[in-house]
């Protein structure tokens, strides 16, 4: 294992990512709402980028105490999306969203004085 | 609450190219050594909508020539081509759609050669068939003429500006199908065309293809040795499509729902007894419809020969003669099931590889090359030799993979 730099923390604003070649490995990481995640660049399905698509909100149906149904709105629960044919994962936990059970690799992130770096 | 941020759009979009895109396809292409083997896509696009402006200038019949290229002064506002409620790149999160605008391209090549080319590279693709993309719902149109107009003036504008100048890129081209005898006009004007390697009927649309109307360019696509193919898609407006609230629910049912219709049409009518040479291939359907319609026609017909006189034979060994392209392929976790599925439809011979790029279910080849079930050969059959001993290809192989 070893340390590969990602970079300065004050470069990555809020929403920010940088995709880190580490040797074999391929890395998203994500700066948002003050913490740093890291994962696999490679999607479960088909091998796509799959950290280098949108940040979106969970989509939530509206289902009231009586079981009906509302319409649908935005969670506050994180996603990124991968471009290449939409799978979704949840971003602090890396979970495949249509199927939990499904995780994308994740990396430890440090930081050592300003800089950020990712453990591949 | 956050809102939905577009980061790539914002930060990322002068970064954007198709091999940048499909970096990832191209790394599987190598590891996989696809150079070293032929791999033929049978169903790509292109947005053809890009080129209105250029492609109505081909249009035969004046008046329709002249509305059709004063429609694109007004962009979406009145149009000649009809369209479908349909949020394919799902809000934006397939990113390709928006940003494929920004890949830079050489003006003395027309962009949809090179935007496609790099795409084939990137997968290892050597020879892609080539359709519309707005123009799949053009069957569903209230006039008959456009659509004839429409087919006619695409028609002419591939042959002269695309499949002329790329040699490999090829197509099956549009059959204006709601006009059985422009139809028939189609076959004999562009049959013989460079890179015109049969026709294809979209989907969806009301007229049964088992009309006697279609008789003659049955026999004139038999004769000439060239496919006959369906292109799925979906009508949200069909009564009992129109019932369902999701794009995903149209999609998944609508794709299959047409060419289910036409199949059965097809086969119970006798047409594979009443032409026996002519190739017929399904697309964009994937393959566990098939698998289904065979099991559900084959049981009623040992009770009801009597509705189909002509069959001498169980409606799935028809269908286990004609191709099917791969695309969406399902997966489902236990491999066994989709083993028996290419085993229902004579998958080593009869299944050809499509990607459907650049739309939003596209697949890699390695959908096909990492099935664990196949060997070698029948991944190389699939993937390229079906489709290249169907349309007379070189099986050399052309790509450049990056």
């Amino acid at each position: 294992m070893a340390e590969w730099f990602v970079a300065k923390a004050a470069e990555m604003s809020d929403g920010d990512r940088r995709i880190v070649t580490a040797g074999p490995h391929e890395i998203g990481v994500f700066f948002k709402d003050g913490a740093f995640y890291a994962y696999s660049n490679y999607c479960l399905h088909a091998g796509g980028p799959a950290c280098e698509g949108l940040l979106i909100n969970r989509v939530v149906d509206l289902i009231a105490a009586d079981r009906t149904y509302h319409g649908q709105s935005f969670s506050d629960e994180m996603h990124f999306v991968c471009p290449w044919h939409g799978y979704e994962y949840e971003l602090k936990t890396g979970e495949c969203v249509g199927d939990r059970k499904l995780k994308l690799r994740r990396y430890e992130v440090v930081q050592r004085g300003e800089d950020v770096f990712v453990v591949a | 609450m956050d809102m939905p941020r577009s980061e790539v759009r914002d930060l990322r979009f002068d970064e954007f190219s198709v091999a940048k895109h499909l970096e990832h396809a191209s790394a599987q292409a190598r590891a996989r050594n696809y150079q070293d083997f032929l791999i033929v896509d049978v169903d790509s696009h292109h947005y053809e909508n890009e080129s209105y402006k250029d492609l109505f200038q081909y249009i035969d019949n004046p008046v329709i020539r002249r509305a059709a290229i004063e429609s694109t002064k007004r962009p979406g506002r009145s149009s000649m081509m009809n369209s479908q409620v349909g949020y394919q790149d799902t809000g934006g999160r397939i990113t390709r759609h928006e940003l494929r605008k920004y890949e830079k391209a050489p003006p003395d090549t027309h962009r949809d050669i090179t935007m496609t080319k790099l795409w084939m590279d990137a997968m290892g693709v050597d020879y892609a068939c080539l359709f519309p993309t707005p123009m799949l719902f053009l069957g569903l149109h209230p006039q008959v003429e456009v659509e004839v107009a429409m087919a006619q003036g695409y028609n002419r504008w591939l042959c002269e500006r695309i499949l002329s100048a790329e040699p490999r890129l090829i197509s099956m081209l549009y059959l204006p199908f709601n006009d059985p005898d422009a139809a028939y006009r189609t076959v004999k004007e562009f049959g013989d065309r460079k890179g015109v390697v049969g026709f294809m009927v979209t989907s969806p649309r009301y007229k049964p293809v088992h009309d006697n109307a279609y008789v003659k360019t049955y026999a004139l696509l038999e004769e000439m040795g060239k496919p006959i193919s369906f292109h799925a898609a979906y009508n949200w407006n069909d009564q009992a499509l129109a019932m369902t609230n999701r794009f995903i629910s149209v999609h998944a049912l609508g794709f299959m729902w047409f060419n289910m219709v036409h199949m059965t049409n097809w086969v119970i009518n006798g047409l594979p007894e009443r032409f026996p040479r002519l190739k017929v291939m399904w697309i964009e359907s994937g393959l566990t419809w098939a698998y289904s319609l065979m099991q559900r026609l084959d049981h009623s017909y040992m009770m009801r020969t009597s509705d189909c006189p002509s069959l001498k034979r169980r409606p799935s060994e028809y269908m286990r003669e004609m191709f099917y392209s791969t695309q969406p392929m399902e997966k489902p976790d236990d491999p066994s099931i989709l083993e028996a599925t290419f085993k229902m439809i004579n998958a080593e011979t009869q299944l050809v590889w499509s990607s459907d790029y650049p739309h939003w279910d596209f697949d890699l080849p390695s959908v096909i090359y990492d099935l664990p079930f196949l060997n070698e050969q029948a991944k190389r059959n699939i993937l390229g030799g079906n489709a290249a001993r169907l349309f007379g290809l070189d099986p050399t192989p052309v790509k450049k993979i990056p």
